[in-house]
């Protein structure tokens, strides 16, 4: 089937993708291949019925979080010059972590009775807009909130030209 | 068991992806030492959440809009921690001359 075929190339564009960018030594190459990354992840969310978040994952996470990160390390002269010396030991030790996590959620994926509850429903815009707007309204402005601070909290922490105090 | 349901149609395949991503972030969160390389591995894992609940939600949920509320605030508290955290990271720039985690130690941590 078709819908089969491109759902395994959007599979692999993420897979490989999130592997580039966790692998690669070169700090500015990782963030080209988050961004691969997270536009295979913002079409999954297509294949799940979720179109309004896949605009959003591109515009926020792509346009604006990636864009932060090149920039982050654009500003830092030298840092896309220097590639990072390996350690076999840790890479391995971290390998087996990782793998154990791995292997733990796929025993529970296998074991777990997932409910299954139909994929019909509403998925529309107008229905997240009233569920942010009636019963999801304190978590709605407690994020405003939060946006607040992490402005205000990286305006004074990147602003260092005297010391405080 | 007549026809073979699509991958696509199945919550298994959508949740071993988001297992691979999350094993692939915290891989990269362990083995990295470039602080910039650890925010990426970090938005990888926040990811692989969103796509989990978002598996949940079409499949597992009669009301289909808890887990797109739940998204929603995914991506903005990590627009947030992205913030807070790539001015950290200029700041420990501007200190110390290098953004390797091994040589940030005062705290001795």
């Amino acid at each position: 089937m078709i819908i089969d075929v491109v759902f395994f190339g959007i599979v692999a564009i993420t897979l490989v993708g999130a592997f580039l960018a966790v692998s690669l030594k070169n700090v500015f190459h990782n963030a080209l291949a988050l961004i691969l990354c997270l536009f295979g992840v913002a079409c999954l969310f297509i294949y799940l019925n979720s179109e309004f978040l896949a605009i959003m994952e591109i515009i926020i996470y792509i346009g604006a979080i990636s864009i932060a990160i090149i920039f982050a390390i654009m500003f830092s002269q030298p840092m896309y010059q220097k590639d990072e010396k390996r350690n076999p030991v840790k890479i391995g030790r971290s390998l087996a972590i990782a793998v154990v996590f791995l292997g733990g959620l796929l025993w529970t994926l296998r074991q777990a009775p997932w409910p299954n509850a139909g994929t019909q429903g509403d998925y529309s815009l107008q229905a997240i807009g009233k569920s942010l707007l009636t019963e999801n309204i304190l978590p709605f402005e407690v994020v405003s909130l939060i946006l607040v601070i992490a402005i205000i909290g990286a305006l004074l922490i990147s602003n260092t030209k005297e010391p405080r105090e | 068991m007549t026809a073979a349901p699509l991958f696509s149609q199945s919550l298994q395949s959508y949740l071993l992806v988001s297992s691979l991503l999350f094993a692939m972030g915290i891989f990269g969160l362990l083995a990295r030492r470039n602080l910039v390389a650890i925010l990426i591995s970090l938005e990888l894992i926040l990811n692989s959440a969103s796509i989990n609940f978002l598996a949940f939600n079409k499949f597992c949920l009669v009301d289909k809009t808890v887990g797109q509320v739940f998204v929603v605030f995914i991506i903005a508290l990590a627009a947030a921690e992205v913030c807070i955290g790539l001015s950290l990271i200029l700041l420990l720039y501007r200190r110390k001359d290098s953004i390797n985690i091994e040589q940030a130690k005062e705290l001795k941590g």
